[in-house]
């Protein structure tokens, strides 16, 4: 990929004050993110790459360096762009599936036919036909995760935000749901910024790796994953992947 | 749970109150107790035959109390604990105030209504407020309170209003909370109406209690006793279906 990056960001950093002290939360950020890319954003638990993320949503500012999303030909609403995900789920209980996914066109104050029609899409998309009607509760841990990504993308959004989506959920099943994100992003096409503190889910499902270091917080790689897609489990065992693996392992001082 | 074992529950819920008249019979029958220590179930059903006692009357003005009470305490409970929502400020000056107030033994002010209001409906009907006004703020209070912090940033990414945040997520999330506080204020309102009518009345069901207690009358007061514990469940009840019907089952707090 060339051209202008959908995201760019340049020595950007965050400080959290409480009373007086300063505790830096990032420390030079510096990667770009390409229209289309999934960027794993892997590192340990306190690296900051949480805070990252809320930046990249708008939700913090960041204190220096230079931040900058869209471009001439994918421009960027703040407000209408992003989709989110969790590490829980956090459908409202009160809802039923389909209710629950259109809560950001609710918010946004779409066209709401238009955007039932999607969420029902959506919802196929990611293996929930048949639940719509359905109360979260009614849904396995899984499934609600799916659900969850079905209204990240309600929206339409040009840039989703992953926070250790699958962090919650078994091992069999994260596998699962690592294929099937790999699915949901091809068929929908968007930037995906995903968090996790997994080496390995970050480099199966990443075209890009960018790893943090804790305590000071830092950025200490940022490396394209050259594996094909689509990526199967196979790929696990492939020897580039291992390569991948540890590089990351190591830079994380567990190797 | 499946058709069969919910009947079952039900089968197993008469059979106990069945099987608890039954040793209240058979207690009364075999022990030879007197009518004026306990009186059989028989007997107790005899005086609500007798036209002296005007228990219709008595319990339309008990009722009256509870219900009025109760509703009274869920309007300014909830409208309360909404304003505090909206104001860091007045919740930071009401609330300790309200929470030092809540210390305060209800039944101890009945006195100073008496005093304030003479006595009538309408002072037990304030006692009855007082005693449930402050279970519901303080569960609304809190249900309010209690948004997960993810899911306020998900309203934010998405540049959503107070208001939005308000009506799509805090309401509706604490609406198990209210439904709780409703819960223990249904219990509190009986308990409030019927120690202001013991305080000073001249009509009701505990007044009445009052009344026939000065000539051993034991039959009557267990029937009155009987009345105000159905006017209760009448109450808890009516606030169960409200739920049922307006919270979904996963989101009932117990």
């Amino acid at each position: 990929m060339t051209g202008e990056p959908f995201i760019h960001l340049a020595g950007v950093t965050k400080i959290y004050r409480r009373g007086r002290s300063e505790h830096p939360a990032i420390s030079d950020a510096t990667f770009d993110v390409m229209a289309g890319e999934l960027v794993s954003l892997v590192g340990p638990s306190g690296c900051g790459k949480s805070t990252l993320l809320k930046i990249l949503a708008g939700l913090h500012r960041h204190d220096g360096g230079e931040l900058r999303i869209g471009t001439g030909a994918h421009s960027f609403d703040p407000a209408r762009d992003v989709g989110m995900v969790f590490q829980a789920p956090l459908l409202l209980k009160w809802r039923r599936i389909l209710e629950n996914v259109l809560l950001p066109a609710e918010i946004l104050g779409l066209p709401m036919a238009a955007a039932r029609e999607r969420a029902r899409d959506l919802l196929a998309l990611v293996g929930l036909t048949g639940n719509e009607d359905k109360y979260p509760y009614e849904l396995s841990g899984g499934m609600q995760q799916r659900a969850a990504i079905a209204r990240a993308l309600v929206h339409d959004p040009k840039l989703v935000l992953m926070d250790e989506p699958f962090g919650a959920l078994d091992a069999l099943t994260r596998e699962k749901m690592n294929l099937e994100l790999l699915r949901i992003w091809k068929e929908a096409g968007k930037t995906i910024v995903f968090v996790t503190h997994g080496i390995s889910e970050a480099v199966f499902l990443g075209t890009r790796v960018v790893v943090l270091t804790a305590g000071p917080a830092r950025m200490a790689d940022n490396f394209r994953i050259e594996l094909p897609y689509p990526r199967t489990l196979d790929i696990k065992t492939h020897e580039r992947f291992g390569e991948y693996t540890r590089r990351v392992y190591k830079l994380l001082g567990m190797e | 749970m499946d058709r069969t074992e919910t009947l079952q529950r039900y089968a197993f819920a008469v059979l106990a109150h069945l099987a608890l008249l039954l040793a209240w019979y058979l207690f009364v029958k075999l022990g030879n107790v007197p009518k004026f220590v306990m009186p059989s179930p028989g007997e107790t059903l005899d005086a609500l035959l007798s036209p002296n006692y005007g228990w219709w009357g008595n319990v339309a003005v008990t009722g009256t109390e509870i219900f009025a009470g109760y509703f009274l305490a869920l309007v300014i409970g909830v409208a309360l604990a909404l304003a505090f929502t909206w104001s860091k400020v007045l919740e930071a000056f009401f609330m300790p105030l309200l929470v030092s107030l809540n210390m305060i033994p209800k039944v101890a002010l009945g006195p100073l209504i008496i005093v304030w209001f003479k006595y009538g409906v309408f002072p037990n009907t304030l006692m009855a407020f007082s005693i449930c006004v402050f279970p519901i703020l303080l569960t609304t209070a809190r249900g309010l309170r209690e948004v997960e912090p993810e899911l306020l940033d998900l309203v934010r990414s998405l540049k959503g209003s107070r208001w939005q945040l308000f009506t799509k997520i805090q309401l509706p999330g604490a609406l198990p909370y209210i439904f709780s506080g409703m819960k223990v204020a249904a219990i509190l309102a009986v308990a409030g109406a019927v120690v202001g009518e013991f305080l000073g009345s001249d009509r009701g069901l505990g007044y009445l209690m009052l009344q026939v207690q000065v000539t051993l009358d034991t039959p009557a007061m267990f029937m009155a006793v009987i009345l105000i514990t159905l006017l209760g469940m009448l109450l808890y009840g009516a606030v169960l279906l409200l739920e049922r019907w307006l919270v979904v089952k996963d989101a009932r707090l117990d």
